[in-house]
C-alpha cells in the first residue's frame, strides 16, 4: 500500500547526550517522488535519515521525541517490530558497504532472512533486482565472486540491488555518491530517478547540483531546524526563509 | 642554510640505517631462537624417534628403558585439546558477540568483560590447576579426562574469548548497520555477517588456545591424571604429552630422557601442522572478507 504520505514526521527531536541534533521537525514525505535534504555539513540531515529506519537505535546515546509514521505506524512506538519496519525501506550509505560474501549472496541476503520463496525463486530475484540496479550486465558471469572485488560504483549499485530485493516500498539515500566518481555518482542518480516511479526515495545530500538535478521536493535543514520544504522547483526558484537563500546562493555552507 | 641541512640529512640517515640494523637483528634472533629449538629437540630425540614411538602404549619398563612409545599420551593430548578448544570455543564465540553486538563495543558491560578476561588471561596455569583440582573433588569426580578438559578449557577461554573479541572489534559499524537496515535480526546480523566478517580472526583465536591447550602440564597434572593405558571414556585418567615429557626427563636414564625429546618433538609437530591446516582454512575464509 502506497498512502500520498508514506513517511510522516511529526515533532521530532533527537538528542546525542545534551546536545540536541533535530529541533521539532515536521514534514511529510510524498510518495513516489524524490524527496532531497539539503543542508551544511553537521545539520542533522544524516541524522534525520537514521531516523526513519530506526537506525539511531544502534549509535549509543541518541534519544528520541516525537513520531515517525510509516503507513499509519509510529515506528517509534514501543510495540513496533523494528525489523518489519526495516524491511520497508532499503538503505544506501555514504561509503557501500558490502556484506562479507559473493555477489549473489549479498542479494539473497535479504529474501532469505525474510523467508522468501525457494532456490529457483531466488536466482529470479537476484537476476531481477541486479538489472533494476544497472549491474546485471557487468556481474551476470561472476556471481559467486567475493562482492568485494567490484569497484566502489559497483558496489553501491549491489547495495542497491540489495535493498530492493527485501522489496521495500522507501528508498533511503544517505550521501550516496560522496565515495563515487562522476560516471558512477551520475549512474546511481539515474537509478533513483527510474525507481522513483515504484518507490518512495528520499535521500541526503550536500550536493547542491544534485538536488536541482533529482529532488521533486526539497527539505531544507539548518542547525537541527528544518528551515524550509516544499516542491524543489518553487523551493529553488523562491526561498521563502532568508537562511535557504544565503545557503541556495552560497553565502552560508 | 644548506650546510645544516645536509648535517641533519646525515643525522636523519644515520638513525635510518641504526633502525634498519636494529630490525634484522630482531627478525634474525627470533628465526635463530626458533631454529636453535627446533633443532635441538630433533637432535636429541634422533636415537628414540622410531615408529613404536607413535604407535605403541607404554609397556613394562617403559620408563627404565624398555618397550613401548607415546601413544598414550598422543591420543590423550588431542582428546583433552580437542574437548577443551570445543568448549571454550562455545563460551569464548557468544560472549564475544554478546558484548560487541548487543552491548556495543565501548559498553560498560563490554570494558569490564575485556577487563576480567585479560586478568584471567594472566592467571598462571597451575592456579587453573588447583581450582579445577578443587572443584573436581567437591563434584566427586577423579582425575579423569573429563576434569582435563574442564580445566584447560578454562584456561584457554580468555585466550580464545579475547582473540575473538579483538577480531569482532574491527568490524565496522556500518557493516552490521547495512545488515540491519534489510531488516535483519541482530542474532542474524552476528552469525550471518560478523562471524563471516571475522572468520579468519577467529580461526586465529581458536588455534591461539588449542596451542596453548596442548602444551600446557601444569593445568593438567592434578585433573587429568597421567595413565600408561589410552583412554576409552571421559571418566578415565588421560596422559598428556607435556607430562610424558615431564615424568620422561625426570629419569637418570638417558635412554628415557631421549623419549623425552621426542615427545617434545612429536608434540611440536603437531602444533605445526594444526597451524597449517588452519592457515589453509584461514586463506579460505578470507575470501569473503570486505576490507
Amino acid at each position: 500500500m502506497n498512502g500520498e504520505t508514506p513517511i510522516s514526521i511529526r515533532d521530532l527531536s533527537v538528542w546525542y547526550g545534551d546536545l540536541q541534533v533535530l529541533k521539532n521537525v515536521d514534514l511529510d514525505i510524498p510518495a513516489r517522488k524524490i524527496t532531497v535534504i539539503i543542508g551544511p555539513s553537521g545539520c542533522g540531515k544524516t541524522t534525520l535519515l537514521r531516523s526513519l529506519n530506526r537506525l539511531l537505535d544502534a549509535s549509543d546515546g541518541a534519544r528520541v521525541s516525537g513520531q515517525v509514521v510509516v503507513d499509519g505506524e509510529n515506528i517509534y512506538d514501543p510495540r513496533t517490530e523494528v525489523t518489519r519496519v526495516r524491511k520497508k525501506m532499503g538503505l544506501l550509505s555514504q561509503k557501500p558497504q558490502v556484506l562479507p560474501m559473493s555477489i549473489y549472496e549479498n542479494v539473497a541476503y535479504g529474501p532469505r532472512i525474510h523467508g522468501f520463496g525457494s532456490k529457483a525463486d531466488l536466482d529470479r530475484r537476484v537476476g531481477h533486482y541486479l538489472r533494476l540496479a544497472g549491474l546485471w550486465e557487468e556481474v551476470k558471469d561472476r556471481l559467486r565472486e567475493p562482492a568485494s572485488l567490484l569497484s566502489v560504483g559497483q558496489q553501491q549499485r549491489l547495495c542497491l540491488a540489495r535493498g530492493l530485493a527485501v522489496e521495500p516500498e522507501i528508498i533511503l539515500g544517505d550521501e550516496p555518491t560522496s565515495a563515487l566518481d562522476p560516471q558512477s555518482s551520475q549512474n546511481v542518480e539515474r537509478r533513483l530517478t527510474e525507481l522513483k516511479r515504484d518507490y518512495t526515495v528520499v535521500v541526503v545530500t550536500h550536493i547542491l547540483r544534485q538536488a536541482r538535478r533529482v529532488a521533486d521536493y526539497l527539505a531544507f535543514l539548518y542547525l537541527g531546524e528544518l528551515v524550509e520544504h516544499g516542491p524543489a522547483a518553487e523551493v529553488f526558484a523562491a526561498p521563502k526563509d532568508p537562511r535557504t537563500r544565503a545557503y541556495l546562493t552560497g553565502e552560508i555552507s | 642554510m644548506s650546510g645544516t641541512a645536509g648535517r641533519s640529512l646525515g643525522r636523519r640517515k644515520r638513525a635510518d640505517l641504526f633502525f634498519r640494523v636494529l630490525a634484522t637483528a630482531s627478525a634474525a634472533a627470533v628465526l635463530l631462537s626458533l631454529l636453535l629449538i627446533l633443532g635441538t629437540i630433533l637432535w636429541k630425540s634422533l636415537p628414540a624417534l622410531n615408529l613404536s614411538m607413535l604407535t605403541q602404549t607404554p609397556k613394562g619398563g617403559f620408563y627404565l628403558g624398555k618397550e613401548g612409545g607415546i601413544l598414550n599420551a598422543i591420543v590423550g593430548s588431542l582428546y583433552l585439546a580437542a574437548g577443551a578448544t570445543v568448549l571454550a570455543f562455545l563460551l569464548s564465540l557468544p560472549l564475544a558477540l554478546y558484548i560487541n553486538l548487543y552491548k556495543g563495543r565501548a559498553s560498560k558491560t563490554a570494558v569490564w568483560t575485556r577487563f576480567f578476561l585479560d586478568v584471567l588471561w594472566g592467571v598462571p596455569s597451575i592456579v587453573y590447576g588447583a581450582f579445577g583440582f578443587v572443584v573436581m573433588l567437591a563434584l566427586g569426580l577423579r582425575a579423569s579426562l573429563l576434569a582435563g578438559i574442564l580445566t584447560v578449557a578454562l584456561l584457554e577461554f580468555p585466550i580464545m574469548c579475547r582473540a575473538i573479541d579483538e577480531v569482532m572489534r574491527l568490524v565496522p559499524r556500518e557493516l552490521t548497520e547495512a545488515s540491519a537496515s534489510l531488516g535483519a535480526t541482530r542474532f542474524e546480523t552476528a552469525l550471518k555477517v560478523v562471524v563471516r566478517q571475522s572468520a579468519p580472526g577467529i580461526l586465529t583465536g581458536v588455534l591461539l588456545a588449542f596451542g596453548r591447550g596442548i602444551g600446557d602440564a601444569a593445568s593438567v597434572l592434578f585433573t587429568a591424571g597421567f595413565t600408561d593405558r589410552v583412554p576409552a571414556s571421559l571418566a578415565d585418567p588421560a596422559a598428556t604429552l607435556p607430562l610424558a615429557i615431564f615424568f620422561q626427563l625426570g629419569t637418570p636414564f638417558p635412554e628415557v630422557q631421549q623419549r623425552a625429546y621426542a615427545s617434545a618433538a612429536v608434540l611440536t609437530l603437531i602444533i605445526l601442522l594444526i597451524s597449517l591446516a588452519g592457515r589453509a582454512m584461514g586463506r579460505k575464509a578470507t575470501r569473503h572478507v570486505v576490507k
